[in-house]
C-alpha cells in the first residue's frame, strides 16, 4: 500500500517528463508546442488526481450520493486548459510567420540565418578584420 | 468608491482592453489607452494614500470570504508596486503614439495598443492578487500579451525570439502551476495568506520542499535570471521600441516581487534560509548573472541588445540584494527595483527616439548622433550613468544600499565585487558614447533632427526622474523600508 | 517520428485518452473540455497550420545530453516531490478537508447550482474565469494581428477560393445534417451547465466546431457571408465585456465586483442570473475567438496559394 498509494502520481510525473523532454530536445517548432501541450495535459492528470476520492462520484449535488470528489481542482484545471490552448494557438500563429519569414521551421536553419544576418552587422561595423571579436562573442553567448 | 479601489485598480485596464476594439480608429485608441492607464496611475495613488492611512486592504472578490473566494490584498509593498508600473505604462503610452507610427504598420496599432493594455492588466493583476492561482492566470495574460507585442517589431529575428520566449515562458508557466498544485495539495487553500498560517505545520515535508523548488525555478525563467535568461536579449532587441521600455521597466520587476512574495509573504525567511541554501544559490547566480551579462553587453552590436543585456545584469543585482536576506539588503533590492525602471525606460524610449528617426538600432548607425539629436542622445548618457552608479543619480542610491547591506552582514569581498562590476558597466556605456559622439557617421544622417516632441517629453520626465530621485530618495527608501518592515514584521515576531 | 501529421494526431490520440481518464477520475467538466480543446480544437489548429509549414520535419542532431539533465533533475525533484504526499483517493487528504468542504456542503443553499464545478467556476472563483476568458480573448488578439490579411489580397483572392472539399457530396449532405444539431447541442451545452457538465467554455468551443465544419465543406466565402470576420472581432471583444460588464453592475447595485447577490432582491435568484450572464459571456468570446483564430489560418492558406 505504500507503494502503491503513490503510483498515480508517478505515472503523471513520466508523462510530464516525457512532454517536458520533447519541448528541450526537439528541434522542431511544430514538435516542441505538440510536447508542450503534452506537458500541460500531465500537469492537468496532476490535479485532478489528487481530486480523487476513492469510491466518490462527480461533484454535481444529488440526493443519491454523500461522498463527492473535490471540486476545486476540476475549475482550476479548465482554467488552465484554457490557458493552453490559447498558448498554442499564439505559438502555431508564430511558427506560421516564421515559416512565411525564414522559410523553415528548424530551430537550426532559423539560427544559421541568424548568425548570417549577425555577421553581415559585424562585418559592416568593423570591416574583415572584426573575426576575433565575432569568436570571444559566441563564446559568451 | 474608494472602498472599491483594489478592484478598479485592475479592471479598469481590463475592461478597456476589450473596448478598444470597438474604437477601430487607431489615433483614438492610442489616447484612449493613455487616459486609461493614468487613470490606473490615479488609482494606485489613492491607493498608497488609503494603505499608508489605514494599513493593508482586503477585497473580497464576489463577496466570498477569503480561502473560499478569490481575495486581493494591498499592502505597501504591492501598491510601491503598482504605483510604479502604472506610471511607466502612462509615461510610455504618451511616447508611443508617434513611435510606432514609423515602427508598425497603421493596421496594426489597435492590436498593439489592446495587447499593451492587457499586458498592464496582466502585471497589475498579479501585484494585487493573494491568490496563487490567480497569480497564475493574470501571468499568462501579462505573458502573452507580451509574446503578441514582441512579435510585432519589424525584423523578422522578432519572430523567433517571440517564440522562444513562449516557449521558456510557458514552461515557467507550468512550473508555477505544479508549484501552486504541490502547496494546494499539502495545505487544501490557495490564498497566500491561508497559505503562510498552514504551511509551518507541513513545511518540513518533502512536497513543501518540491513545491518551493518549482515555484522559484518558475519565477525564475520569468524574471530571467542567469542562466535562464536567454529568451531575454532577443526578446528586448526586436520588439518595437515601446514595448522594450514598457517591459524592461516593469515586467521583470514584477517577477521579483512575485519572488520576494513567495520568499517573505507564504514561505517566511525563515523557512527559506534554514531549510535550503538559497542565500547561497541567490548570490552566485546573482553575481554569475552580474559579470557574464556585462561582459556579453559589452561586445553587442544592437544597442537595444546591449542595453538588454545590462538588464540582465541589473536583475543580478536585485537578486543579491534578496540573497543577503536582511532587512537592508531587501530595501536595497526594492530601491533599484525602482531605480532600474526609471534608467531602463529613460534609456528605452531615448533609443526608441533614435530609431524614429534613423530605422535601425545598430550601434554602428547611431555614429555621429551626438550631434544631430543632442537632447536624445544626452538622455541614453544619463541613462547610461545611472547604469553605472555615478552620484547624484538613482543608480547610486541603488549601488549604496547594496552595498550598505552587504557591508553591514560582513560580505565585503561581495562588495568589492559588486563595486568591480560598475567597472563593466563603465565600458559598455563608454562604447556607447565613443559611437554616438566621437565616431563619424557610417549612413546618412544629414536630415536627421530631434526625436518629436511627445516622445522628448516622455524621455525628459524619466531623466528628470533619474535625478530627482537620486537627490530626494524620501519616496523610494520611505516606501522600501516600510514594506521591508511590513514583510519581516509578519514572520519576524512568529518564528 | 519524421511525419509531423502523425505526431498531431497521435497528441490529438492523447487528449482523448486523456478526457477519458478524466471522466474515470470524476471531472466530468473537464473530460468535456479536454475532449472538445485538446483532441478537438487544438488538434484543427495543428492541422491547419501543418498546411502551412512542411509537413516532414528535417533529419537533425539532437543536443540530448543537456536536456536529458534537466529533464533527469526535474524529475528526481518531483519524485522526490511525490514521496510525502497523502495517497491517492484518500478522503482525509488536507485538499478535500480545508477549503472544498463548503463548495459541496454549502453551494446548494448560497449559489442553488447542482453542479458544484459550475457554482465554484462562476462564482466563488468567478474572478479567475474573468481572466481565463481574457486570456482567450489575448489569444485571439494576438492570433489576428499577427495572422493579418491585407484587404487587397482578400478581394483579389475572393474568387479563387474553393472549398477544400467541395466535391464530397456524401460529407456535404452528412454535414448539412449534423451542423444544425451540433449548434443546437452548443446551445443546450451552453444553457444547461448549471445542471449537468458543461457551460460557456465548452458550448463556445463545440459552436465554434460547427461553423468550422461548415466554413471546410462549403468554403471560406461562403461562410464569411454570415460571419463577417469584422463582425467577430468585435463579439471577441463583447464576451469580455457582458462578463465584466456583470461584475460592475454588481458594483453599482452596491456588492462587490462579481457579487451577484446584488442582481436580484433573492441573493440565490442574483446568483442564477450572474452565473447566466457570465457564462453566455465566456460563450460568446470562446466561439468567435476560435472562429476567428480558424478564419486566420485559412486565409493564410488562400493567400499562399493565390501567390503562387
Amino acid at each position: 500500500m505504500n507503494i502503491l498509494g503513490l503510483y498515480n502520481y508517478w505515472i503523471v510525473v513520466v508523462l510530464m517528463l516525457i512532454g517536458f523532454y520533447i519541448v528541450i530536445a526537439h528541434e522542431n517548432l511544430i514538435k516542441k508546442l505538440v510536447g508542450l501541450s503534452i506537458f500541460q495535459t500531465s500537469v492537468f492528470f496532476f490535479y485532478i488526481s489528487m481530486g480523487k476520492i476513492t469510491g466518490a462520484t462527480a461533484p454535481i449535488l444529488d440526493e443519491k450520493y454523500e461522498l463527492y470528489s473535490n471540486p476545486l481542482p476540476h475549475v482550476l484545471i479548465l482554467t488552465a486548459i484554457v490557458v493552453g490552448i490559447a498558448t498554442t494557438a499564439l505559438g502555431l500563429a508564430l511558427v506560421v510567420r516564421i515559416q512565411e519569414a525564414y522559410g523553415s521551421i528548424e530551430e537550426r536553419d532559423i539560427q544559421e540565418q541568424d548568425a548570417h544576418d549577425q555577421l553581415e552587422c559585424q562585418l559592416e561595423a568593423y570591416g574583415p578584420s572584426s573575426m576575433e571579436i565575432s569568436d570571444e562573442q559566441e563564446q559568451d553567448e | 468608491m474608494t472602498t472599491h479601489l483594489p478592484i478598479l485598480q485592475v479592471i479598469i485596464p481590463l475592461l478597456a482592453a476589450p473596448f478598444c476594439i470597438f474604437l477601430r480608429i487607431p489615433r483614438l485608441v492610442g489616447i484612449f489607452a493613455i487616459l486609461v492607464s493614468a487613470a490606473a496611475f490615479l488609482v494606485s495613488c489613492g491607493l498608497l494614500q488609503q494603505v499608508i492611512t489605514a494599513g493593508t486592504i482586503s477585497y473580497k472578490l464576489g463577496g466570498w470570504p477569503a480561502p473560499w473566494g478569490i481575495e486581493y490584498r494591498i499592502d505597501i509593498l504591492n501598491v510601491y508596486l503598482l504605483l510604479l508600473v502604472s506610471a511607466m505604462s502612462t509615461i510610455v503610452l504618451v511616447a508611443a503614439q508617434t513611435s510606432i507610427k514609423k515602427e508598425l504598420p497603421e493596421d496594426r496599432h489597435v492590436f498593439f495598443y489592446t495587447s499593451f493594455l492587457l499586458c498592464l492588466t496582466g502585471l497589475l493583476g498579479i501585484l494585487a492578487t493573494a491568490d496563487a492561482f490567480n497569480v497564475f492566470v493574470f501571468l499568462e495574460i501579462s505573458a502573452l500579451s507580451t509574446y503578441t507585442m514582441i512579435a510585432l517589431g519589424t525584423d523578422r529575428r522578432a519572430l523567433t525570439a517571440s517564440y522562444q520566449y513562449l516557449i521558456m515562458g510557458t514552461i515557467g508557466a507550468t512550473f508555477i502551476i505544479i508549484g501552486v498544485g504541490l502547496m494546494y495539495m499539502m495545505t487544501g487553500t490557495l490564498n497566500m495568506y491561508d497559505l503562510a498560517e498552514r504551511l509551518p505545520e507541513v513545511n518540513t515535508s518533502r512536497t513543501v520542499l518540491s513545491a518551493f523548488g518549482f515555484f522559484i525555478v518558475g519565477v525564475c525563467l520569468k524574471l530571467a535570471l542567469f542562466p535562464l535568461h536567454l529568451w531575454l536579449p532577443n526578446a528586448y532587441a526586436f520588439a518595437p521600441s515601446i514595448a522594450t521600455a514598457f517591459l524592461a521597466a516593469t515586467a521583470t520587476k514584477v517577477a521579483v516581487y512575485l519572488l520576494i512574495r513567495l520568499v517573505f509573504s507564504i514561505f517566511g525567511i525563515e523557512f527559506v534560509v534554514t531549510v535550503l541554501p538559497m542565500q547561497e544559490i541567490f548570490m552566485v547566480l546573482g553575481l554569475a548573472g552580474i559579470f557574464a551579462a556585462s561582459v556579453s553587453a559589452i561586445y553587442q552590436l544592437n544597442i537595444k541588445r546591449l542595453f538588454a543585456y545590462s538588464s540582465v545584469a541589473q536583475i543580478g543585482y536585485m537578486i543579491l540584494g534578496l540573497a543577503i536576506g536582511t532587512k537592508l539588503g531587501l530595501v536595497a533590492t526594492l530601491v533599484h527595483m525602482f531605480n532600474h525602471a526609471l534608467m531602463k525606460a529613460a534609456v528605452f524610449l531615448a533609443i526608441g527616439g533614435a530609431v524614429y528617426r534613423i530605422h535601425s538600432a545598430q550601434l554602428i548607425h547611431f555614429a555621429g548622433l551626438g550631434r544631430k539629436m543632442p537632447l536624445t542622445m544626452a538622455a541614453i548618457v544619463i541613462g547610461g550613468l545611472s547604469l553605472i552608479g555615478v552620484p547624484l543619480t538613482v543608480g547610486f542610491v541603488s549601488k549604496w544600499y547594496l552595498v550598505l547591506a552587504l557591508l553591514e552582514n560582513g560580505w565585503w569581498p561581495v562588495a568589492i565585487l559588486v563595486l568591480m562590476s560598475s567597472l563593466l558597466a563603465v565600458m559598455y556605456v563608454w562604447r556607447t558614447v565613443e559611437w554616438i559622439y566621437f565616431t563619424p557617421p557610417r549612413i546618412n544622417i544629414d536630415d536627421v533632427t530631434e526625436a518629436p516632441l511627445s516622445q522628448l517629453i516622455p524621455i525628459w520626465i524619466l531623466v528628470l526622474a533619474n535625478i530627482y530621485f537620486g537627490l530626494n530618495t524620501s519616496l523610494t527608501v520611505g516606501l522600501s523600508k516600510m514594506a521591508a518592515e511590513s514583510l519581516y514584521g509578519i514572520f519576524g515576531g512568529v518564528l | 517520428m519524421s511525419d509531423l501529421f502523425a505526431v498531431v494526431m497521435l497528441s490529438g490520440i492523447y487528449s482523448l485518452i486523456s478526457a477519458s481518464l478524466f471522466l474515470d477520475l470524476d471531472a466530468v467538466d473537464v473530460a468535456f473540455t479536454e475532449a472538445s480543446v485538446g483532441a478537438g480544437i487544438s488538434t484543427l489548429l495543428m492541422l491547419a497550420s501543418l498546411k502551412l509549414v512542411s509537413r516532414y520535419q528535417k533529419k537533425t542532431r539532437y543536443k540530448p545530453i543537456l536536456a536529458f539533465f534537466v529533464v533527469v533533475t526535474t524529475g528526481a525533484m518531483l519524485i522526490y516531490g511525490t514521496l510525502d504526499m497523502p495517497h491517492f483517493g484518500t478522503a482525509d487528504a488536507p485538499v478535500h478537508t480545508h477549503v472544498a468542504p463548503r463548495y459541496l456542503n454549502e453551494s446548494m443553499g448560497e449559489i442553488g447550482v447542482p453542479n458544484v464545478v459550475t457554482s465554484v467556476l462562476a462564482s466563488y472563483r468567478g474572478y479567475d474565469t474573468l481572466g481565463e476568458t481574457l486570456v482567450i480573448f489575448t489569444a485571439g488578439i494576438g492570433v489576428m494581428a499577427l495572422l493579418m490579411v491585407s484587404k487587397q489580397t482578400k478581394q483579389e483572392s475572393k474568387k479563387l477560393i474553393p472549398a477544400d472539399m467541395q466535391q464530397q457530396i456524401i460529407l456535404r449532405i452528412v454535414a448539412k445534417m449534423m451542423i444544425p444539431l451540433i449548434l443546437m447541442f452548443a446551445l443546450y451545452v451552453q444553457f444547461h451547465g448549471d445542471y449537468g457538465p458543461g457551460g460557456g467554455f465548452q458550448a463556445g468551443v463545440i459552436f465554434a466546431a460547427g461553423i468550422i465544419l461548415y466554413t471546410m465543406l462549403f468554403g471560406l466565402s461562403t461562410s464569411q457571408e454570415v460571419f463577417k470576420a469584422t463582425t467577430i472581432e468585435l463579439f471577441t471583444a463583447a464576451g469580455v465585456l457582458l462578463y465584466g460588464g456583470v461584475g460592475v453592475v454588481c458594483m453599482l447595485l452596491g456588492g462587490n465586483f462579481l457579487d451577484y447577490d446584488f442582481l436580484k432582491h433573492d441573493p440565490v435568484h442574483g446568483q442564477h442570473l450572474g452565473i447566466l450572464l457570465v457564462e453566455l459571456g465566456v460563450g460568446i468570446t470562446v466561439a468567435s475567438v476560435m472562429m476567428i483564430i480558424f478564419f486566420k489560418f485559412t486565409w493564410r492558406t488562400v493567400k499562399h496559394k493565390y501567390k503562387k
